[in-house]
């Protein structure tokens, strides 16, 4: 009448039902997850999809056959054919030599602005939740006024303020970014806050500051991840949006933006330069809503549980 | 309200249960809910008692059908001569709330808040006859008086959260009756309500249920209430069906888990240094008694 | 039988007063307290695109002049436009102005920008609408059947479309559409709201091209507004379909994992009912929903009316974004902020104000 089959060894370890040490229950945790998360085939795409990206952003001079920014007025607006896989552009550059190469500014782009964002909007935030009062009205007052604005409009007017260039355009985004995930941090110390380990803490002698970094953070860290994962996907849109208004990268830069602005003109007889670029975005940006939905499907599974 | 029926053989059977199993499939293998289980139930009132984890909930919405789709089912549960675990849905529906229905626990969570309680008894009336509206609301407003109810029309405007508990379960009671079905299961009916407002819902349940002539499947981790509620009981361990007594033989049982459970009850009246604890043993799970 | 006295059986009256009179006494609190919130958010909002203006970096007397006037036009320019004042002086002034409607001067047009709005968001508004509205017969009942039929082929399609929908660059997209639909197909019209012959055939009674045109009987017109429109209108949904049926579908999920969808699927309804059940406690939250999609289509707007040439306020703005034109960006800018800010805050006060469960 027994259901369990009989497991040994490193499997039995990960799947027993009784748990004998703290790393014990995380390492089951991560098993599960692991588990969990192979089993979806959207997720797995995605996961793939950002792999390859790096992949090709690091070996971008090893994989691009051509220079990105070599300009040959002689060939210029070829369609794709077997020199140029994705054709040339106005000035005779291959397109797909630049779509690679361009892999790299979207990832520097990404990554920036994770660096500036992350931090900045889960202390924030933290910080808000945990103290209350004056701190987190004043806080939130910030915030309100940076919500006030959709999220393109904004960056668009800090980049107008500051002047058009790449290095801008980051700040712009990381600038707009960071009030939505202080308002999740936020809500997410809320609910923590009131648990009795926090007060236990509290009770030991534990300073605020050991509180918000030792305890609160890690707690708030899977649904911060999700967050960020997902964001990444806007992260890439609007820095293309910004490119395409050229307020972004100028050219000539092989930023996918930058490359459908400049396409623009001559797009409807020539249909590849602006379809290669976009369907990039549109892949990339895909995969990492896929790999957030993923993440957020085995981290924060309240949110869809039955 | 020990009202001793007559002895289960005059009354045909209205729930024959035989060989129920009900099991899930998670992440860590096969979970059974419900192992071999087999009673019958005629017109009488029938409490199943158990634990948290005893499949006693799982049994009730598995007689309803409403189970999640992950579940496997094994057995048969014989209603009006046909088996619910073989029926189309198309079939399930007409007899869940027309024939076979079920009171839920906390009113506060089972009635729609954004809809008027009369409404949602009406609501059942319809579902089961080919009615207008208007005699929906008058058999609503019946059973809101037979309910005890005072002043329905008024009550019938309100919302969920303008009752009391003790209403909302009456409220409950009358829409799991105005469809006439032959069997009620009563999923902790009392366990969300104040103590002093129990033992009226039980009035009312009670007499609902004799004037009616209908079964009543009473689930309940709560054994003296069930001893003096219904006539028979069924005491539920671990998805099997482990003792099974007329209620007023229940003191005096033999088997060990009711024993022990009797025994773990404080008592007022008679002073005790330690409470005692049930000392469980996998050898019950063999001895499967069915009734 | 014990006596049940009627008020121990209710929760206490005074909690909840007379329905009709409730609800007005509760807008009227709503009303006053958006507005006060409105106006807090305003002035902050005003003062961060002062001190924006101040930061951009060209310079506003340069911007108007040219660069080879003189000193002493430059000197005098100077003084018209306040910028010797002290600071806080120029905000006052900046205050009166904006109050007043008075943005200044657009460089590109030359007309005070507050004209040039006036000309544009009728187009953008016409464009928003029609977007709205196919979003949401689109995006609610895709939504539904998602959480109903749910981790079926249905919910895996419905939440596939939501995330494509998110991932698309929108301006990609509307350049594409141009290309196939337009270059290759000839299916629908080119740029702008009309084509060339068109313009101005009818007399702009609503601000909205189409409902012009039905009201003016002019046929041929209508088609061509359609033809223009259907693109754009299209896109934008796709990017407030996406957003509504993932939020409808997670609302509705919510609600059937709740105790009352039993008691409703053992009452024996259909499942068309117990769907209803669900939807009813929804509603309130989907209005919210599109409300403030309304105002994520603002953001959308700015690259479709771009890449389009739909004649709004987004091509406003992006227009004046590549011609330095600070004031008709500014107050663009505002302007937007100041509907978002709206549109938030009327979607959270309708909420308070509808919810039965209002204590």
């Amino acid at each position: 009448m027994e259901n369990a089959k009989e497991k040994i060894g490193l499997e039995a370890w990960l799947t027993t039902h009784s748990v004998s040490s703290p790393i014990q229950a995380w390492s089951q945790r991560v098993y599960f997850g692991c588990k969990e998360f192979v089993r979806q085939p959207l997720a797995m795409f995605g996961f793939i999809v950002i792999a390859l990206l790096l992949a090709v952003a690091l070996a971008a001079p090893l994989l691009a056959p051509y220079d990105p920014l070599q300009q040959d007025l002689a060939i210029r607006l070829l369609p794709p054919d077997g020199e140029h896989l994705l054709g040339t552009d106005e000035l005779g550059r291959d397109l797909l030599s630049r779509i690679i190469y361009g892999s790299r500014i979207s990832l520097y782009i990404i990554m920036l602005v994770t660096i500036i964002l992350a931090p900045l909007g889960l202390t924030i935030g933290v910080i808000a939740g945990y103290f209350g009062g004056k701190i987190d009205t004043f806080l939130m007052r910030i915030t309100d006024v940076f919500l006030a604005f959709p999220g393109l409009v904004l960056a668009l007017a800090f980049v107008a303020a500051l002047g058009p260039s790449l290095d801008n355009a980051i700040i712009a985004i990381a600038l707009t970014g960071w009030p939505g995930l202080a308002r999740l941090a936020r809500a997410e110390t809320l609910v923590f806050r009131s648990h009795d380990y926090i007060s236990v803490v509290r009770l030991q002698g534990g300073s605020h500051a050991r509180v918000i970094f030792l305890n609160l953070m890690p707690l708030c860290l899977p649904s911060v991840i999700v967050r960020i994962t997902l964001s990444m996907s806007s992260i890439l849109l609007t820095a293309a949006g910004l490119g395409f208004l050229g307020l972004g990268a100028q050219p000539p830069i092989p930023e996918w933006g930058v490359m459908l602005s400049t396409g623009r003109r001559f797009m409807l007889d020539h249909w590849w330069l602006v379809t290669m670029p976009g369907c990039t975005i549109l892949i990339v940006s895909l995969a990492f809503n896929l790999l957030g939905d993923g993440l957020r499907d085995i981290l924060d599974p309240r949110s869809e549980q039955q | 309200m020990n009202t001793a029926s007559p002895a289960n053989t005059s009354n045909k059977a209205i729930l024959d249960v035989r060989n129920l199993s009900v099991s899930y499939q998670s992440q860590r293998g096969r979970v059974d809910a419900i192992n071999n289980v087999s009673f019958t139930l005629g017109c009488e009132k029938v409490g199943i008692v158990g634990e948290s984890g005893s499949g006693k909930s799982t049994l009730g919405r598995t007689i309803m059908g409403v189970l999640p789709e992950s579940a496997h089912t094994e057995g048969q549960i014989l209603f009006n001569d046909e088996n619910l675990l073989n029926l189309p849905e198309r079939r399930m529906r007409e007899i869940r709330g027309g024939g076979i229905s079920m009171i839920m626990q906390d009113p506060k969570f089972s009635l729609n808040p954004v809809m008027r309680v009369g409404d949602q008894i009406s609501e059942a009336f319809l579902a089961h006859s080919h009615s207008d509206k208007t005699l929906a609301k008058k058999q609503s407003l019946e059973l809101m008086e037979s309910v005890r109810i005072r002043n329905p029309e008024r009550v019938y405007k309100l919302y969920p959260h303008e009752i009391s508990g003790g209403m909302g379960q009456r409220i409950m009671i009358a829409m799991m009756l105005v469809a006439g079905p032959k069997l009620v299961i009563a999923d902790e009916p009392t366990s969300a309500l104040d103590v002093t407002v129990r033992m009226e819902v039980l009035a009312v349940l009670d007499e609902m249920v004799s004037n009616r002539h209908v079964g009543l499947l009473f689930i309940s981790h709560d054994l003296n209430l069930v001893a003096k509620f219904c006539d028979r009981v069924l005491i539920m361990y671990a998805g099997c069906i482990v003792d099974a007594c007329r209620s007023c033989e229940l003191p005096d049982s033999r088997h060990p888990y009711t024993q022990g459970l009797f025994a773990s009850l404080p008592k007022l009246d008679e002073p005790q240094k330690r409470l005692a604890v049930l000392q469980r043993c996998e050898t019950w799970l063999e001895d499967k008694g069915s009734v | 039988m014990t006596q049940l006295t009627q008020d121990s059986e209710l929760s206490s009256p005074q909690s909840k007063p007379k329905p009709g009179r409730s609800h007005l006494v509760i807008a009227m609190i709503e009303v006053r307290r958006v507005s006060v919130t409105v106006l807090l958010t305003l002035l902050v909002l005003l003062t961060v695109t002062f001190f924006l203006g101040r930061v951009m970096p060209t310079d506003p007397v340069l911007a108007l002049i040219g660069e080879q006037a003189d000193e002493s036009t430059y000197q005098t320019v100077y003084e018209q436009l306040g910028l010797d004042k002290p600071l806080i002086v120029q905000f006052g002034i900046y205050i009166k102005d904006i109050a007043t409607g008075n943005f200044g001067i657009a460089r590109t047009t030359g007309n005070p920008v507050i004209v040039d709005i006036r000309r544009v968001v009728p187009a953008t508004i016409e464009l928003a609408t029609l977007s709205l509205i196919l979003g949401v017969i689109a995006g609610v009942p895709l939504g539904i059947v998602a959480a109903v039929r749910r981790n079926s082929a249905w919910d895996h399609g419905v939440r596939f479309f939501s995330l494509l929908g998110h991932s698309t660059p929108n301006f990609w997209l509307c350049m594409m559409a141009l290309v196939v639909f337009y270059a290759m197909l000839g299916w629908i019209g080119g740029s702008g709201r009309v084509s060339i012959f068109y313009i101005d055939t009818v007399d702009p009674v609503t601000g909205s091209i189409l409902i012009d045109a039905i009201i003016a009987r002019n046929w041929d017109l209508l088609g061509d507004a359609l033809r223009h429109v259907i693109m754009p209108a299209l896109i934008l949904a796709s990017g407030s379909m996406a957003f509504i049926s993932r939020m409808t579908r997670s609302f509705m999920l919510e609600q059937l994992s709740q105790e009352y969808i039993t008691t409703a699927r053992v009452k024996g309804l259909s499942r068309m009912q117990v769907v209803h059940h669900a939807f009813r406690n929804i509603k309130v939250q989907l209005l919210t929903i599109i409300i403030l999609s309304y105002g994520g289509l603002l953001d959308g707007a700015v690259l479709t009316e771009t890449v389009f040439a739909w004649p709004g306020f987004g091509q406003y703005l992006t227009a004046g974004l590549m011609n330095n034109d600070m004031n008709a960006v500014l107050a663009c800018v505002l302007l937007v902020g100041v509907i978002f800010v709206s549109l938030n805050l009327f979607a959270d006060a309708l909420y308070r104000v509808l919810d039965p469960r209002t204590r």
